[in-house]
């Protein structure tokens, strides 16, 4: 065990749905389900307007290697293939189904054949699971280990830091069943000699539920870590359970180490047993402008106005409508967003908690430093940025910064240092391929020249 | 359906801000001018408020001449008065304390570009400036009224080089009851406001344990008399507590912090030993303002996990 801890702030915890079991919800009317909600590239459509589909079928391929195929949530009729506005800015097709209200499962589903790591890993990626925790990464890529040998540890991650968020709370209390079938899985096919659990010790049910499973297996650890934001960041976790450190660009799993959501993974074992891919999520509705804040059981593709709706709609007017937590979550500009794979809370937040701060100029008092879990200095990395000083971002390492919104929580100058990153992180990725483009026209240029002195000759 | 506001996360921040900061430093700065009221008279009310009107008057008229955005709410412009304020004799004419408010401020801190941008402390800038300019004045002491306990109006510095005071003189000391600027003489004030901003966590304690504790420590090695007492007399407090403190003009890290209370202290030690007592504490921190940003460079933090690239 590492006796430093990483900077990192106090947020307020907001868990007000901790103790709410979920709910499932009532089959929306219609259901409008993007292609990309992972990283990687989008799905392919493998339906039609005017098809019918049914629970579990599937409706998109895997457009790759890195990507994951697409199942329907509810069954009923494809009523358009079309494009929607993503939170990003970008546009996607997205299928839109209309619910017969039925809810009848796909009669092709069947559980899995796993007998070994390739199979495990199709089984995987056949389950449309990706990092459920916000990220989005499909799993089966994250699991494709090429050395086994190399996993020293396999991290279960139930820190969930993000105020308001209880969606993984929730599966720790109510699916520890098959967070123990996913770990005996990760322990059979990954050849897992350590499982750790990482849960932030304000959550004394879930490190509880989570002991009382790991004492039924073997080589399973619970780690109750200090409840400092943003515990559940990967990087930040790994170091906090092995002490091991992920260089700059690398992986985890160059430091050893695989981590693991532990939803995604009840996820996993879900699928594995009853061959129902992923169609569904529990999501955390909450915030200032919700009336009845729930865990809802939501199918995917339903619409953050229905899921509200659900929850006594709104006691206040929302100004501000959020995916995920308010440390990194997005911000939508209207409540007919979907669901999506990696949707673990929709908040709603009114006026007072939406009003922008004014930012005023640095004073310099450190916070930001002191705050970073990566030792970055924010600060810095803002007045490069406005001088577009490219070098000196490079310098200060703005490409590791993870935007967990640490600098920007504390600074009281209230500078917008998250957003500057992102840009700094832009003009870093502009000037490379620049560069890329330079050194591959002055190559071709060469390449002509030495044609024309050959001819010439 | 209403206007939803779309930003860049985090969604969610502190309650701290510039003014709460400013207001906890000038929270912190009022046991040692209720102290000055009651050693030295009401008249220090008066040099306090006139000299917290006048930076903020400045501050104001510059940017509204500049067409700048007014920042004087922040609350930074009334640190700067107080502890200009803090720094003259309790005598000092009005008219000699606006010229260092002016000084601090206009010269110092907004021909820099206002808040965060001044490389030295503006107080400690606008008190070298009236030091030089009003020598006479500055170095007025005035006895503290109703003198039945207290030490003679030199200033416990001169009276310890002179060898005339020992420990048995330390409780006056302490409580402030002597000679000096109107500020500094209250070291159980002093020390309050620093435990409550190290409380409050606008400052660390880094800085002013180094600079006092090294100060003692090298005053000791270069056989100046009486050390520890010297520590709680002159500036050092109020310059160690709040002045080494402004963000601005000291180091980020930890590291650089320590780094800079040390030096602050070797300086002091050294003037307060080799040369003048009066206005070491002021030369020390001044020069070491001018080396924080190589002290900034020095000790950037590495980076979690960072590769250099070069």
């Amino acid at each position: 065990m590492n006796l430093r801890k990483l900077h990192g702030v106090h947020v307020p915890h907001r868990k007000n749905t901790a103790d709410m079991a979920p709910v499932r919800m009532p089959v929306p009317a219609t259901v409008t389900i993007p292609m990309s909600m992972h990283i990687g590239a989008p799905a392919a459509p493998a339906v039609k307007a005017g098809d019918s589909v049914k629970v579990g079928q599937l409706i998109a391929n895997a457009g790759g290697f890195v990507s994951s195929p697409v199942y329907a949530s509810v069954s009923g009729k494809v009523k358009k293939i079309d494009d929607m506005l993503m939170s990003t800015g970008r546009s996607m097709k997205a299928v839109t189904v209309e619910s017969d209200g039925e809810q009848t499962p796909f009669e092709g589903l069947r559980p899995p054949e796993v007998a070994d790591l390739k199979s495990f890993l199709d089984a995987v990626r056949d389950s449309g699971v990706v990092g459920l925790g916000g990220a989005g990464f499909p799993t089966a890529v994250k699991l494709s280990v090429k050395d086994l040998s190399q996993i020293e540890a396999v991290i279960i991650n139930g820190a969930e830091c993000e105020p308001y968020v209880t969606s993984d709370t929730r599966t720790m209390l109510d699916d520890a069943d098959w967070i123990a079938k996913g770990i005996g899985l990760l322990q059979k096919y990954l050849k897992a000699k350590r499982v750790i659990i990482g849960i932030e010790a304000n959550k004394p049910q879930c490190v509880k539920a989570m002991e009382d499973m790991a004492k039924t297996m073997t080589g399973v650890e619970v780690m109750a870590l200090p409840p400092v934001y943003p515990q559940g960041g990967e990087k930040v976790l790994i170091y906090h359970t092995t002490g091991r450190i992920v260089p700059e660009g690398k992986l985890p799993i160059d430091a050893g180490a695989v981590v693991i959501n532990c939803t995604t993974l009840a996820a996993i074992a879900k699928y594995i047993e009853t061959g129902m891919p992923l169609v569904e999520k529990v999501v955390t509705v909450d915030g200032s402008a919700v009336r009845e804040p729930k865990n809802v059981i939501a199918p995917i593709g339903a619409s953050m106005q229905s899921l509200f709706d659900f929850c006594g709609g709104f006691k206040a007017d929302p100004k501000k409508v959020l995916y995920g937590g308010p440390m990194m979550g997005i911000a939508v500009p209207n409540t007919e967003f979907p669901v999506m794979k990696n949707t673990n809370a929709i908040l709603a937040l009114a006026e007072k908690d939406a009003i922008l701060p004014e930012p005023t100029a640095c004073i310099r008092c450190g916070s930001c430093v002191d705050a970073c879990p990566l030792n970055l200095m924010p600060a810095a990395i803002e007045a490069a940025y406005n001088k577009r000083n490219v070098d000196k971002l490079r310098a200060l390492h703005a490409n590791l910064c993870m935007e967990c919104g640490c600098c920007s929580f504390v600074c009281p100058a209230k500078r917008m240092l998250v957003q500057t990153n992102k840009l700094a992180k832009g003009l870093i990725a502009a000037d490379n391929a620049a560069k890329k483009a330079e050194a591959e026209r002055k190559a071709k240029e060469a390449g002509e020249k030495e044609k024309k002195e050959a001819v010439a000759k | 359906m209403n206007e939803l506001t779309v930003s860049v996360s985090p969604h969610l921040r502190s309650g701290r801000t510039t003014q709460k900061i400013m207001l906890d430093v000038l929270i912190a700065l009022s046991p040692a001018l209720i102290a000055s009221v009651v050693i030295f008279g009401w008249r220090c009310l008066l040099l306090t408020g006139v000299s917290a009107a006048m930076c903020v008057l400045c501050e104001f008229v510059w940017e509204k001449l500049m067409k700048q955005p007014v920042t004087v709410s922040d609350l930074s412009a009334v640190v700067t008065g107080v502890l200009l304020a803090f720094n003259v004799p309790s005598t000092m004419p009005v008219w000699e304390l606006l010229v260092g408010d002016v000084v601090a401020i206009i010269c110092v801190k907004m021909l820099f570009g206002g808040i965060g941008c001044n490389f030295v402390n503006p107080a400690l800038v606008g008190r070298v400036v009236m030091f030089f300019s009003f020598t006479a004045d500055m170095t007025n002491f005035p006895a503290p009224a109703g003198t039945i306990d207290a030490l003679s109006s030199a200033t416990p510095l001169a009276l310890i080089r002179a060898g005339s005071i020992g420990w048995s003189e330390f409780g006056q000391i302490f409580i402030g009851v002597h000679g000096g600027v109107l500020g500094e003489t209250c070291a159980a004030a002093l020390i309050l406001g620093g435990v409550y901003l190290c409380a409050r966590r606008v400052i660390k304690p880094i800085i002013p344990l180094a600079y006092v504790g090294s100060c003692v420590l090298f005053s000791w090695i270069f056989g100046s008399f009486q050390p520890v007492i010297a520590a709680f007399s002159g500036g050092l407090l109020l310059g160690a507590i709040f002045m080494a403190t402004d963000y601005v003009t000291s180091p980020t890290t930890n590291l650089g912090k320590l780094i800079f209370g040390l030096g602050c202290g070797l300086l002091t030690a050294m003037m307060r030993t080799f040369a003048s007592s009066a206005g070491a504490v002021t030369f020390s921190i001044l020069l070491m303002n001018l080396v924080v940003p190589y002290i900034n460079d020095l000790t950037a933090p590495k980076p979690f996990g960072g590769v250099e690239t070069k």
